[in-house]
């Protein structure tokens, strides 16, 4: 247990310092949500059709954004994934006697650093526009604990799908055609409630859904939880648990 | 699949004594592995490469191991740089510093100089022939470079097509071949049958695997 706690920390380690060399990936990956926020919420909430809570369409949908960028910068961890099989580093990392749990969620962690810096991004613009963000310690601290699930869950999934495609052309055209519907089956941008019955089907066994659905509660003054905080986290870890075996299954397959 | 990155459809095969299915973390404890490409993380700089490696192997006292095998290699000037301002020379003594950290028993090199200049092919040559010497490592490596296999082996297996075609010391070879052959001469008598029946050689499954013994 010491062990896999060793190696893990050692990749998240490794990722971390790439990242804080080289930050223009965060940088750029602030512009997506920006975008949503800045245009289309503010358009949006001039129509005033939804009934979305107290906050107003914009505070319904910055929990949304949230889940939306975690997904978006998570599920690019595949592509990451096969460039370094193609120098040959997944290779070696498979040669030494680490655990492959460790292998793989070092970079679950990793995953969350990205997270972190884009919750605090959606912070910052969603109190510009005058969403009544809530500060209170333990609710941050919450929203921190979903986005990392969140987070992770992606990573895993991306993971996985990268160990069976393996090239990047291909993981490329299946990123697309996987963010997308994950994005718009969810109610990430709106309710459950005025989703047609099938989509509403497909938006409860979609994880993202819960993602939000656990910001939403935690994250805006007078926006509220459907299932609430405990089961969202208990769907998510479960959630997790399942991609996490999943991925370290397939992980060797990368090499072969 | 000695080194238990792939599995075998058949057959057995045990390295420094332990089964490469079974036993596998037993094998990974003591082996050390060289890709072909180079490989060793250009966004993170030699020191900290290695200080992964160390984590990852469980190597206690990793200061010292780390500083000991950048010593070796003649990288200690270049540790804190960024590995993608290194040579291809350089990025290759890294991976072997990487490999050994762990005192493996075995040490696997797939084509070790490929791509590299006449010098960083030379230095490399040098340190590999010290490791075997001084740290009493058994190096398995594969080329297609003659050169190399009669430098470095003492013992030589010509593959070809998945089979050993011949194997033996780099004189033994020669000497089977004819007087002053140069194991080019080996390499072509003993693989290059195929072509001579008029079939499309299969330049990837043909290779020479070498090996250097302590």
């Amino acid at each position: 247990m010491q062990r896999i706690l060793r190696e893990t920390l050692a990749i998240a380690d490794v990722e971390l310092r790439k990242l804080v060399r080289d930050p223009t990936e965060l940088v750029s990956r602030a512009i997506q949500p920006m975008l949503w926020l800045v245009i289309f919420g503010q358009v949006l909430s001039q129509v005033r059709g939804i009934d979305t809570g107290k906050a107003g369409y914009l505070g319904f949908m910055t929990p949304g954004i949230l889940a939306q960028s975690v997904l978006f910068s998570a599920i690019f961890y595949g592509i990451a994934v096969i460039w370094e099989r193609d120098l040959g580093i997944v290779h070696k990392l498979l040669v030494t006697p680490a655990s492959r749990v460790s292998l793989v969620l070092g970079k679950a962690i990793s995953a969350n650093f990205r997270g972190i810096v884009q919750t605090a991004v959606i912070y910052g613009i969603a109190s510009a526009l005058h969403v009544p963000i809530r500060w209170e310690l333990a609710a941050v601290l919450g929203v921190l604990l979903i986005v990392a699930l969140g987070s992770a869950i992606f990573a895993m999934f991306s993971l996985s799908i990268a160990c069976i495609v393996k090239t990047r052309e291909r993981f490329m055209g299946i990123g697309q055609v996987l963010t997308m519907p994950l994005f718009f089956a969810s109610n990430a941008i709106y309710p459950l409630d005025i989703m047609p019955r099938w989509l509403r089907i497909v938006a409860t066994l979609n994880p993202l859904t819960y993602v939000v659905d656990g910001l939403r509660g935690l994250m805006v003054h007078g926006e509220q939880s459907l299932y609430g905080f405990g089961t969202d986290c208990t769907v998510l870890c479960l959630t997790f648990a399942v991609f996490l075996a999943i991925a370290v299954k397939l992980y060797p397959q990368l090499v072969r | 699949m000695l080194t238990t990155l792939l599995g075998p459809s058949a057959g057995s095969a045990t390295v420094a004594g332990f089964d490469i299915v079974s036993q596998a973390h037993e094998v990974r404890r003591r082996i050390g592995y060289v890709p072909q490409m180079l490989s060793a993380d250009g966004a993170l700089t030699g020191y900290e490469n290695l200080l992964l490696s160390a984590r990852l192997y469980g190597v206690a006292e990793q200061r010292t191991r780390i500083e000991e095998a950048l010593a070796f290699m003649g990288l200690c000037e270049y540790a804190g740089r960024l590995v993608k301002t290194y040579s291809g020379g350089m990025v290759r003594r890294l991976e072997i510093a990487q490999s050994m950290l762990h005192r493996p028993a075995v040490l696997f090199l797939d084509e070790p100089t490929i791509g590299l200049d006449p010098v960083a092919r030379r230095a490399v040559w040098v340190h590999l022939k010290e490791l075997n010497k001084d740290y009493h490592i058994t190096i398995l490596l594969t080329t297609h470079d003659m050169e190399e296999a009669d430098n470095l082996c003492n013992d030589v297996a010509v593959m070809h097509t998945g089979q050993i075609a011949a194997h033996g010391s780099p004189e033994a070879l020669k000497a089977r071949v004819g007087k002053q052959a140069t194991l080019e001469d080996v390499f072509t008598q003993f693989s290059g049958e195929l072509e001579e029946t008029g079939r499309l050689r299969d330049t990837a499954e043909t290779r020479s695997s070498a090996r250097h013994r302590g």
